[in-house]
């Protein structure tokens, strides 16, 4: 495995992630989806920590912060998830239209 | 070699578990295929010598962050759970994404990468980093998480009277 291969398979788990965020209509999987994409990012940084980075730690050190920043944030999404369905009865993103003019 | 097969065998699984994730017509299922991805991940992480991390991946997003999207699954569920259907928008979404894609593949090749050795980094020095060069922000992250907690739960407690739950909606409720 070289560099090469880390940041191809990166690439192809973000545009994965990136189709299901546009193309899916339940917010929960939205969200799965970008969880996908956070997962790619972490890959592309560990790759580059592990074979470019001289100090060798940089990568994980933000890959830790992206993984604290993704926990805060699927805890809070799915807090509102859960008061958009207590509230509207749907969490189909197409019918979620409050804050459209 | 060994490491390229193990390599190739992970990022199948991680191909397969997304595209499973996105495609799977019923949520349950999108949610164990997102539990393989993020247990595959956590062995490339491994295979690039970052142990932390992969202890890390199966603890926050193997663990916890699977759980508690399969709670707002079942908190949440619809007639359609077992047969949820995408946007109308999906075939713009495949030629944005493909568009994207393309792009990506073809920035990573013109920039041609090309690394050392393979070279990890043990607990000692991950630790070492994050509690001297990086403590402040480690703080701000332990403070950003507090706060998520706290309006994650006052957002999901719910309010005192059956039809008011603190959040207006404006009237437009249908």
């Amino acid at each position: 495995m070289t560099l090469l291969h880390t940041e191809l398979l990166s690439a192809v788990l973000f545009v994965i992630g990136l189709y299901g965020v546009l193309a899916r209509r339940n917010a929960v999987l939205v969200l799965m989806s970008v969880e996908l994409m956070l997962n790619a990012v972490n890959i592309n940084l560990i790759g580059y920590a592990a074979f470019t980075d001289p100090g060798r730690v940089l990568g994980q050190v933000l890959a830790i912060f992206v993984i604290t920043v993704a926990a805060a944030e699927v805890g809070l999404a799915l807090a509102i998830i859960l008061r958009l369905y207590r509230n509207r009865g749907t969490v189909n993103l197409n019918e979620i239209n409050l804050m459209k003019w | 070699m060994g490491s390229l097969i193990a390599y190739s065998f992970l990022a199948a699984l991680i191909v397969g578990g997304a595209l499973g994730v996105v495609t799977s017509r019923n949520v349950a299922h999108a949610a164990l295929f997102l539990l393989t991805t993020l247990a595959a991940v956590a062995g490339i992480f491994i295979l690039s010598l970052a142990e932390f991390l992969a202890l890390v991946q199966v603890l926050i997003y193997g663990g916890a962050i699977t759980i508690v999207l399969l709670f707002a699954l079942m908190l949440t569920r619809l007639e359609e759970f077992s047969n949820v259907r995408d946007n109308t928008q999906w075939p713009m979404a495949i030629i944005a994404s493909v568009a994207l894609l393309v792009v990506l593949v073809g920035a990573i090749f013109a920039s041609r990468p090309s690394g050392a050795a393979l070279r990890g980094a043990s607990f000692q020095e991950v630790g070492t980093q994050l509690f001297t060069k990086w403590a402040v922000p480690f703080e701000v992250a332990s403070l950003v998480l507090l706060v998520a907690l706290v309006g994650a739960f006052l957002l999901a407690r719910g309010g005192g009277n059956p039809g008011d739950d603190g959040i207006r909606d404006g009237g437009n409720r249908s």
